[in-house]
Formats: structure tokens, sequence, C-alpha cells
């Protein structure tokens, strides 16, 4: 988790939402420096407002399996 | 009943001609007491308790009602399927305008075709270990993407699409399509989940289909779909048909899900719950952060105070006091080892004055001493005409020696 992170905006929620509970473990757990703790909270308030937005502005995408993929697997 | 007036036809109401056809059925021997064999197709129990089915042979159907009396007294269970002789009399609903068997009495005429069918698949699936629950994978608890196979155009795939919309919009959706019943429809199942197998990275795949009889149902009881369902490198929830309804794909799937709309509430976490698993999270964060902090702030409040104790003007006060007490320790010491020394020496003088020879001198006594400056203390030092200095409290004088002898003869002085 320490090592170069992500950008948020490429993770999905579940990634998100591991990273965050895992930056409050750390935060309960571990004596840090004061840098490292402003760190961790900046990074754990960024990783709860994109999966608060995620919930919030999610729209249902749908695709369907395409008939060539299918008859792909059809005639095996 | 009127005779048809001679000018306009009598017309009778609705209900009238529905309560007439009532009381002339109801009336006939045969029909208030009878047998009617047939196959259970449609069936429902809804919350009333009432039990409602259609009887059907290869030509017809009949509908039936069992009342909840009667049917908490029924020996044998109704299931879709079964081949039954029902016992009741045939009735009129008149709000339905429907006649209908009221059912007080069944028996088994042996279990319909299908249904012994089902039963030896199922027989012979569950002795090959293809429902074995050790097979049951865990499903994912936050879904990247869903698999869906099911009818495009049926109702089923609405109801999951509406649970996914409000619980977790943020799942992708990948769509394969299939008839859910029907020739085909077996192969087209199976080829729907090969397809999502072998094309789509979803994480879970549902299958499913709206309620509907136990053959509209048949397709997922067909051999290959649940070898399909088993087979399935993904994790499967089927939701098919309603509660009462178990498919041998039910029995395949890694969780079964009694409709449609239920399998969807399985696959998805709910978002409203996640807020809160949020907000909680959020919580747990600003709460650390803080406590991380308000140690930090300790710390350095202590070493604050370490700091002001190392200062130099600290440590200068403090050695200002110390040397202050040093001088006043050094005072009072100097002062009392004087003091000391002072008695001290009085006690000595006054001991050494005790000891003094010539001390003894003022109570008479003389001491002798000869010309080398020896005192005298025997007759044997002394000889005759020996000059001896004698020394008394106030002076000194000279004397001879006249004569010398032992104690009993004392020496004769001049």
């Amino acid at each position: 988790m320490s090592e170069t992170p992500k950008p948020v905006s490429e993770m999905t929620y579940e990634q998100a939402f591991n990273e965050l509970e895992s930056i409050v473990a750390a935060l309960e757990s571990e004596q840090k420096t004061l840098e490292e703790t402003m760190r961790l909270f900046e990074r754990g308030q960024v990783l709860a407002h994109f999966c608060g937005a995620l919930l919030d502005n999610a729209e249902l995408k749908i695709r369907e399996l395409t008939d060539s993929r299918l008859s792909g697997s059809k005639t095996e | 009943m009127q005779q048809p007036s001679l000018f306009v036809p009598q017309s009778l109401s609705v209900s009238d001609i529905n309560r007439y056809l009532r009381e002339v059925i109801e009336s006939d021997e045969i029909l208030s007491d009878v047998w009617v064999q047939g196959e259970i197709a449609t069936l429902a129990r809804p919350a009333s308790g009432h039990i409602y089915f259609t009887l059907k042979d290869a030509t017809s159907t009949l509908k039936c009602v069992v009342w909840k009396s009667a049917a908490m007294r029924m020996q044998i269970p109704l299931q879709s399927g079964a081949q039954i002789e029902a016992h009741g009399a045939i009735g009129i609903y008149e709000q339905g305008g429907q006649y209908q068997l009221y059912v007080d009495a069944v028996r088994m005429t042996g279990e319909g075709a299908l249904y012994q069918e089902y039963l030896r698949l199922k027989a012979k699936l569950e002795s090959e270990g293809v429902f074995d629950p050790a097979r049951k994978r865990a499903l994912p608890k936050i879904p990247k993407a869903l698999g869906i196979v099911t009818s495009s155009s049926g109702a089923a795939l609405q109801d999951i699409l509406n649970v996914l919309r409000r619980r977790f919009p943020l799942v992708e959706v990948v769509l394969a399509h299939c008839s859910v019943q029907g020739e085909s429809a077996p192969a087209e199942i199976v080829s729907a989940i090969k397809g999502l197998n072998a094309q789509a990275a979803v994480d879970v795949i549902l299958v499913a289909r709206g309620g509907g009889s136990m053959e509209d149902l048949w397709a997922f009881n067909d051999e290959n779909v649940v070898r399909a369902i088993a087979a399935s490198a993904i994790p499967v929830i089927t939701g098919i048909g309603h509660e009462i309804d178990f498919t041998l794909s039910d029995f395949a799937a890694d969780l079964r899900a009694p409709t449609p709309t239920a399998a969807a509430e399985l696959a998805v976490p709910d978002r409203e719950e996640l807020r809160g698993i949020m907000q909680g999270v959020i919580n747990q964060l600003i709460y650390s952060a803080q406590a991380a902090f308000q140690e930090t702030r300790v710390g350095l409040t202590q070493a604050q105070h370490r700091i002001e104790k190392a200062s130099p003007v600290y440590r200068i006060r403090n050695d200002r006091q110390r040397l202050d007490d040093l001088g006043a320790r050094l005072e009072t010491g100097v002062t009392n080892a004087f003091r000391y020394r002072r008695s001290e020496q009085e006690g000595m003088g006054k001991r050494l004055a005790a000891l003094s020879p010539f001390a003894v001198l003022q109570r008479g006594y003389a001491i002798i001493t000869n010309a080398a400056g020896g005192v005298v203390a025997s007759v044997t030092q002394v000889s005759r005409d020996e000059m001896l200095d004698v020394k008394v409290s106030d002076g000194e004088f000279l004397v001879r020696v006249v004569s010398a002898s032992g104690s009993e003869n004392e020496g004769e002085k001049k």
C-alpha cells in the first residue's frame, strides 16, 4: 500500500475501499511520524470521497455478449 | 325464470346469469361429488393458505381450489407436474365467471412423467457429486462485473436490472441472452454460460428466469444445463421461477435464490449499507488521525518541558542556587570546625598542664641532673664530690655529693 499508490481515479470501488480500510488500520496500530499520519489521513479522505462519489453517481452499464462470440463458443 | 317478452328480448345481468349457472351446476349430482384425474400444472400458495392449481391432460385444463381447511388435511404434497386425482365439487366463481373444482381430497395416480424424469436425473447427478456442497464456491462480496444468463425480453431481466440500479449500479453487467424455454433453450443456456466463462471477465453469473409451470422451467432441469452450471469456473447464482420451484440447476449452483429479484439482491451489496460502512470507516479515519495528532501534541509538550530544563537559563538559575547553597554550607562548616578545634585545644592544654613535671616541683619535689644533663634517679649514678644541679619550683642550685649509699642510707647533701 505504501509503494507508489495507484491514482484513485483508476481504482474500482473495492480497491479504494480496501485501501481506505488498511489506512485506518495503519493509523490505529502503528506509531507514525506526523508527516506520515498527515499523508495517510489525506489519502484516506480522497479515497472516502471517491468511494462516496462512486456510490452516488454510478449508472448501471450493460453490454451484451455478442452473438459472434457466442457462436464461437457454441461450436465447442 | 321469466319468459322472453313478445317485443324486446329480456336481458339478464352478468350476475344473474352467473348465479343461475351456479345454481344449475351445484344442483347436479355428478358435479357435486366427482374425482378428476390430471397433472398439476400451475400451482400457487398465497399467504391466505388456500391453494390454487390447474389440472391438465393432453388437451384440456381445469381450475382447482383447495380451501385452507382442506389444504391442512392433505396427506400428499401438491407439486407442479404431479399426476393426481382430485375429489370435490364443481362450482362457479361468480366474480370471475369461472367454473372450478373445489377440492376436498387428493390422491396420487403415479408421479407425472416429467417429475419422474426429474427425480431420475437428480439421483444420477447427485450420485456423481454434481450437487456436492463442498463444490460450492464463495461469492465475491463486491463484484466488479456480473454476467446474466436470461432472455433479454423477459421480465426477469428487468427485475434484476432494477435491483442492480437500486442497490449497486457500480457493477458492470454483461448480458448473455438465451431462450429460457422451448426446444432450443437448453443449448442456448449452456452456450451463454460457456460464453461468459470464455469471453467476459465477470466475477459472478446469474442464471435467471421468471415464474412458470414445471414445463416452462424444464430447460433448467436439462442435464447439459445442470452440468454447465456445475462446470462454470465463475460462481453461479440461480434465480429460477418462484420460491416453491426447485430445478436441478438450483442444486448445481453455488447459491440458489428463490426468484430472479432475490438472485440480484444476493449478487451485489446494497449501496445504502456500503454508505453506512463507509461513514463508519471515515469516522475511524478521523478519530485515529486525531488520536495520532493528540499523541504528538502530548509528546511535544513533554519535549518542551525537557528542553526548558536543559536550557542555559535554567542551568544558570539552578547553578546560582546551588552556589548559594554551597556558600552557606561552607560558612557553617568552617565556623563549626574552628569552634571544635578551639575547644579541643583548650582541653588539650589543660591535660598537658596537668602532666607537666614542673607542676610536681610546686609540691616540694626537685629534679636532679648531672653535668651531662642526665636526670639522676639512682644513687648508683652519682659519685663522691660530683656536682649536681637541683631544680626546684622557683629556680635551681648546685650541690656536691658528700656521700652516697643504698636506700637505708640517705645521700648526704651539703
